[in-house]
């Protein structure tokens, strides 16, 4: 990149299942509020300037759904787009308006509440066509039993490494005081948990997440301005897979593997096994967090069993936060890797923190069985 | 969770819209094949070598124009990939436990997805022969092909 984005500032919801108490107005007001104080600034020139904002018309259930939010996020007046697929693509948007040059400070605001409707699998349902995938009754939770299958034999993964893969989430999540499933798990109980779309177990399944997210993004010369401990995008890059399930390679890493090729050479990384101190993984089931690995180049293509075998995701600090695992919304997965990445390399995650962390990388990704992949990396 | 309206009003809404999907030259020609004739068509790409099914008019790999290509496959074909629906909702065409699983066509290269129906789940593997089974009345949709049997 040859100008430099910053972030300078990150705020969370507390991830829960059901936050009935508060409407996505007063979620995206909590966390943008949040922002505006860190960085002491209001709306208008020299001051925020533009917002991007990232949500979902179905989950929302209302068409151009953040009209219902350009008040919180400052927009009367001034400029506002949105981003409807997962988080991370909007921290994408908003380095490319400060990159563009047209604006030096930009407000990301995300918000997603999978409680409100009858059911998270009945939004997923949408995503498919009319004619030849909709009809036979595919969700994203369908296509991920259809992935995990093809992925485990690829790769070696057992129901037993999944079922660790979730013990050791709830372990991380219970330091993580945002996190939604915090309570402690045996890999008995993930095991005797029923199936829901062989081979994915119910516990192997994200919960259903209500959340938001803010940031501040600045160029350099404003970030120096906003904070002491700004966190650098050194990399980013996405990629997307074809549409029909049948004509993926579902066991592989296709576009995350591009998505993470480009955004490694556009941060210098040449080496992500060695020279990543902090990985962020978007798992909304458990055996995405090694195919995920395996894509981020953390292993080898197929290796992703021996990897959590070897103890992979603690040697090489992965979802300290618990990942989506421990409860993210759609949408909201990456951008809250995101957010975890700033924390670690500002030196604010707590009991969780990496010591010394210098880079971190981000993994999100929309669309049925990861079909588009973002990959941001993140320097302090 | 019992809400507390003095915070949280609440109303039972729905989001319904009548709307009118449109299939398109290419995937009209296919789905008429199937329903009044119970042949399944695909279209092959020259320049990949590959068939297509369910067909497009331009190949996404190396954008050729496939919509004039025309071949017909077989109504049998392996299962190559495939999990079992335990959830309930109330778009799924059939009661769970059920199966959807990726069938690649005799004759095709790309596994389509679609339904296998069977006795007991626990029957399908990968690399079992399926037979397509046709509506018997019209859907306009895959779903001409009602689902897949064992061979």
């Amino acid at each position: 990149m040859g100008k430099r984005v910053a972030i300078c500032a990150v705020a969370q919801t507390k991830y829960e299942s059901n936050k009935w108490q508060q409407r996505m107005q007063g979620l995206v007001w909590e966390v943008v509020k949040d922002v505006k104080e860190q960085v002491g600034l209001g709306f208008g020139p020299r001051e925020i300037e533009s917002s991007v904002t990232c949500s979902d018309d179905l989950f929302d259930a209302r068409t151009i759904s953040d009209n219902a939010i350009t008040d919180v996020v400052g927009a009367h007046f001034q400029g506002e787009e949105k981003v409807a697929a997962d988080g991370s693509q909007a921290v994408y948007y908003a380095v490319s308006q400060i990159l563009s040059g047209h604006h030096d400070v930009v407000l990301l605001a995300g918000h997603c509440k999978e409680s409100q409707g009858a059911s998270r699998n009945q939004v997923t349902h949408l995503a498919f066509d009319p004619f030849f995938t909709r009809p036979i009754g595919l969700d994203y939770l369908a296509a991920a039993g259809l992935q995990a299958r093809a992925y485990m034999a690829a790769s070696g993964v057992t129901d037993e490494q999944l079922a660790d893969v979730v013990v050791r989430s709830r372990q991380w999540a219970a330091k993580n005081p945002l996190a939604n499933a915090q309570d402690a798990v045996t890999r008995e109980d993930v095991m005797a948990s029923p199936m829901v779309a062989d081979p994915i177990r119910e516990g192997h399944v994200y919960p259903v997440s209500d959340g938001a997210i803010a940031m501040i993004l600045a160029s350099e010369e404003r970030a120096q301005e906003l904070c002491d401990n700004p966190v650098w995008i050194t990399g980013l890059g996405n990629c997307y897979d074809t549409f029909y399930l049948g004509e993926r390679e579902l066991e592989g890493n296709f576009s995350l593997s591009k998505a993470a090729e480009r955004a490694y050479k556009m941060a210098g990384v040449t080496d992500p096994k060695a020279e990543l101190d902090v990985v962020e993984i978007a798992d909304q089931y458990a055996y995405q967090q090694a195919q995920v690995a395996e894509g981020l180049g953390l292993c080898g293509a197929g290796e992703g069993g021996a990897w959590l075998e070897a103890g992979g995701p603690d040697a090489q600090n992965v979802n300290r936060s618990g990942g989506m695992l421990a409860g993210n919304p759609l949408l909201m997965g990456g951008l809250a890797r995101v957010a975890e990445c700033v924390l670690q390399l500002q030196g604010e995650a707590g009991d969780r923190q990496v010591a010394g962390a210098k880079r971190a990388v981000a993994q999100g990704s929309t669309g049925p069985a990861g079909q588009l992949q973002t990959v941001v990396v993140l320097e302090n | 969770m019992a809400h507390d309206n003095k915070y949280a009003y609440t109303i039972e809404g729905k989001m319904a819209l009548p709307y009118q999907y449109f299939a398109g030259a290419t995937s009209s020609k296919f789905i008429v094949a199937l329903r009044d004739e119970k042949k399944i068509l695909a279209v092959q790409g020259k320049q990949s070598g590959l068939t297509y099914v369910p067909p497009r008019q331009v190949c996404d790999r190396t954008f050729e124009h496939l919509e004039d290509n025309w071949v017909e496959v077989k109504d049998t074909g392996v299962v190559t990939n495939f999990t079992v629906i335990r959830y309930e909702e109330p778009y799924q065409p059939m009661k769970p436990p059920f199966v959807i699983a990726l069938i690649k066509l005799d004759g095709a290269d790309t596994p389509i997805a679609h339904l296998v129906s069977c006795d007991d789940v626990g029957d399908v593997a990968i690399g079992m022969r399926v037979k397509a089974v046709f509506a018997e009345e019209a859907v306009n949709t895959i779903l001409e092909i009602q689902h897949f049997v064992a061979e």
